[in-house]
């Protein structure tokens, strides 16, 4: 069709004047496709009976969508997301929020009903225990809510709440229950604000935890998240993050550090689209100089230049020694930065929070391994590595990644040399945010986790890995060539590669300064003498 | 005396081209080396490969000029007549001697700009392609030579040979101004033309 038009238009009018009307009508359509376009849906859910209601809670709903979703159930409780629970591949080690500590708030699992309100379901009330088992404890419309009124509750174990609440405690602002009928009726596809309800708020608040994720994302300028924004492609996070089953692609413990499968080619290849490969391919750059980094460098590391961009800070510094200190009443504290950012709470010690932080580099093969909390510590080498970023120049499935590095203090058992999990949240006697007393939290957290105190405890300084992937701006915001290649380089002190403008040999530079200043000097002294010796005859 | 062709057409521009690109690759290769910012590193790298190119063709024309010409015979080496050429330099010069070394068009060039010049042309600009073309296509090694060779070295091994480029060139522009009078030598570069003593 299209080369017979093109015959046509050749016969008629030349093949100049052919090649523009071309040339414009693709231009056309390519305007046609592009941006938020999306496909309609087959289904109104609005005009579904058992969506009419009315529902006294949640798992009602639930009830409700596995009538049609006969499978979708049986998916969620077998993901990741549901579990909790993720065997590595690659290093053997089981992890997942029931397993793993991190430098944040410690263990989920001494924390439950507070941690387990992200979880994906209704009631997850003691991680000892697997999650509930009844069909209709899975939670659809955290997912696939669309009118943004469906919220989780803080502390509920993943319910929403039935009655008016107040959050944050002592605000005074209320919760409002959730209209369930409303929600029902509009469910749909998960957008940003889906997935952000839990993953922009990891770490206990808004951009705590990974840096790169945030509120800010739920409708980012195009110069904060060019796939992302509304004035860019509007890509929702699945749009990336494509599931099968419900089991969601692109795993922050095992990252496909380097896609070698290139585009993603229906019928092809994996379906899966977590990687800036699938879609742009391993040769992306028009100037083939730029190509030539992919090996080595991450597409991160150029096109996310600073992460926190969006006006939320992370929090980049957590020190939980300082926990605890009250002020005369007995009443806890909470003291703020020059920025209005929180540096210290009674309950949590000492912060600092960065924004449009400059990441830090490393090589790195996609495996992430863990210091799990029964693993014996190098407590006399401090900083303790919570994780740790595996892969070297010499192996080519690695690159070169950007990172926010989250450093503090968290609590180790000086006796056992383990890190401690720490009950924090709950009403109890026992939880660090009603007592502040870190002996009581810690035996708590020992018998909550099943992990042995000792019952001395000191603090140690902790690192903690996050890989940077999301934030990418337009490409005329990714860094310049000068921001590596120069004596001051962001990859100053990464092995295995040497950088024009940035290594170099002092000794070479020495020498050849020298030579070169010896024969300037060489070259005076004897043009000078030619001069005066000259000028002497004359006269 | 005798007013003779003694740097033809294609040799001129062949000079002066040369010359611009030299300095321009040793201005931008520098800065990419880290000594200095001007024009930023990725233009500074983009004018660098561009000049490079074009300096690989403008030698490639030379080449074939020189076999062609017969005119490479002028770069072969003697040891006649050297020693009282470098005294002519280091005392000569001083006392008002004359230059030991009498031009013709067929032996241009006295026994030290031979050498000097064979030095650049088979040391020099030689060292300075082959480890610039492989730093070039550093990602297009082969994987016998990725494992035998660092691209360290063949970096190292360029800014030195780009230092030895630029030591020449100081010496070379002086002593073109070593003539009769300052412009004595650069003039027959411009027009072609020398005045030379008749020769049997």
């Amino acid at each position: 069709m299209e080369r017979s038009a093109r015959d046509r238009l050749l016969g008629r009018f030349g093949r100049r004047a052919a090649n523009i009307a071309l040339a414009g009508a693709l231009i056309c359509s390519g305007f046609a496709v592009s941006g938020a376009e999306r496909p309609p849906a087959t289904a109104d859910h609005s005009k579904f009976e058992v969506l009419e209601g009315p529902f006294d809670n949640a798992q009602e709903v639930t009830e409700a969508c596995l009538g049609c979703h006969t499978e979708a159930g049986e998916q969620i409780r077998a993901t990741t997301h549901w579990t909790w629970t993720y065997e590595h591949p690659e290093t053997g080690q089981t992890l997942g929020k029931s397993k793993v500590i991190n430098s944040f708030c410690g263990m989920a699992i001494t924390n439950e009903a507070r941690c387990t309100s992200c979880h994906v379901g209704y009631g997850w009330e003691d991680m000892k225990q697997p999650p509930p088992t009844a069909d209709n404890a899975v939670d659809c419309l955290v997912c696939h809510d669309t009118t943004g009124e469906y919220w989780k509750f803080p502390t509920l174990a993943g319910h929403p709440t039935y009655m008016p609440r107040e959050w944050p405690k002592g605000s005074g602002k209320m919760v409002q229950p959730p209209d369930l009928e409303s929600i029902a009726q509009n469910v749909g596809a998960s957008g940003r604000a889906n997935c952000g309800s839990c993953h922009f708020y990891g770490g206990g608040g808004d951009g705590v935890k990974h840096g790169d994720l945030d509120s800010s994302l739920v409708d980012p300028p195009r110069s904060l998240d060019v796939h992302m924004s509304p004035d860019g492609l509007n890509f929702g996070c699945a749009d990336c993050h494509t599931s099968w089953g419900h089991q969601v692609s692109g795993s922050r413990y095992q990252v496909n550090a380097k896609d070698t499968l290139g585009i993603d080619v229906p019928g092809h290849t994996d379906f899966s689209r977590a990687s800036c490969e699938s879609c742009h391919g391993a040769t992306p750059h028009q100037k083939q100089k730029l190509n030539d980094h992919v090996d080595t460098l991450a597409c991160q590391t150029c096109h996310v230049p600073a992460f926190a961009r969006g006006g939320v800070p992370t929090k980049i510094w957590w020190d939980w020694s300082t926990a605890g200190r009250l002020d005369e009443n007995g009443e806890p504290i909470t003291e703020y930065d020059d920025s209005g950012h929180p540096s210290y709470m009674s309950e949590k010690g000492d912060f600092r929070h960065g924004e449009n932080v400059v990441p830090s580099y490393a090589w790195f093969d996609g495996t992430v391994k863990y210091t799990l909390v029964d693993e014996k510590l190098d407590v006399d080498h401090p900083p303790v590595e919570i994780n740790r970023v595996e892969g070297g120049p010499d192996d080519p499935g690695s690159r070169i990644w950007p990172f926010k590095v989250m450093r503090g203090k968290q609590p180790y058992d000086t006796e056992l040399e383990t890190l401690l999990a720490t009950h924090v949240f709950g009403a109890d006697d026992t939880s660090l945010w009603s007592n502040f007393s870190w002996p009581k939290a810690l035996q708590a957290g020992s018998e909550m986790s099943g992990m042995p105190f000792s019952g001395s405890y000191d603090f140690i300084e902790t690192t903690m890995h996050w890989p940077i992937t999301h934030m990418v701006p337009p490409a005329e915001q990714a860094l310049g060539c000068a921001s590596c290649h120069a004596s001051e380089s962001r990859l100053a002190g990464i092995a295995g590669i040497y950088m024009p403008g940035h290594n170099g040999n002092i000794w070479l530079d020495r020498i050849g300064w020298l030579l070169v200043a010896l024969t300037l000097v060489g070259v005076v002294l004897h043009g000078v003498a030619r001069i005066l010796i000259k000028g002497r005859k004359r006269s | 005396m005798s007013r003779v062709m003694i740097y033809k057409r294609f040799e001129r521009f062949w000079h002066w081209f040369q010359a611009l690109l030299i300095f321009a690759l040793l201005f931008t290769g520098f800065e990419i080396h880290g000594s200095y910012s001007v024009l930023g590193f990725g233009d500074a790298a983009r004018l660098h490969t561009l000049a490079a190119w074009a300096l690989i063709v403008l030698w490639l024309f030379a080449i074939f000029w020189h076999i062609t010409t017969g005119e490479w015979r002028q770069y072969i080496p003697t040891r006649n007549g050297l020693f009282p050429v470098i005294r002519y330099y280091l005392i000569g010069t001083f006392t008002g001697a004359e230059h030991p070394y009498r031009k013709t068009t067929r032996a241009k060039h006295n026994p030290l700009q031979r050498l000097a010049y064979l030095f650049f042309k088979l040391m020099i600009t030689p060292v300075i392609w082959l480890t610039g073309l492989l730093y070039l296509f550093y990602n297009d090694w082969p994987a016998t030579l990725s494992g035998a060779l660092e691209l360290e070295t063949v970096a190292l091994v360029h800014t030195a040979a780009a230092f030895a480029m630029l030591i020449f060139i100081i010496a070379h522009v002086y002593m073109a101004t070593m003539g009769a009078k300052v412009t004595s030598l650069i003039k027959p570069m411009v027009t072609g033309y020398e005045d030379l003593e008749d020769t049997r």
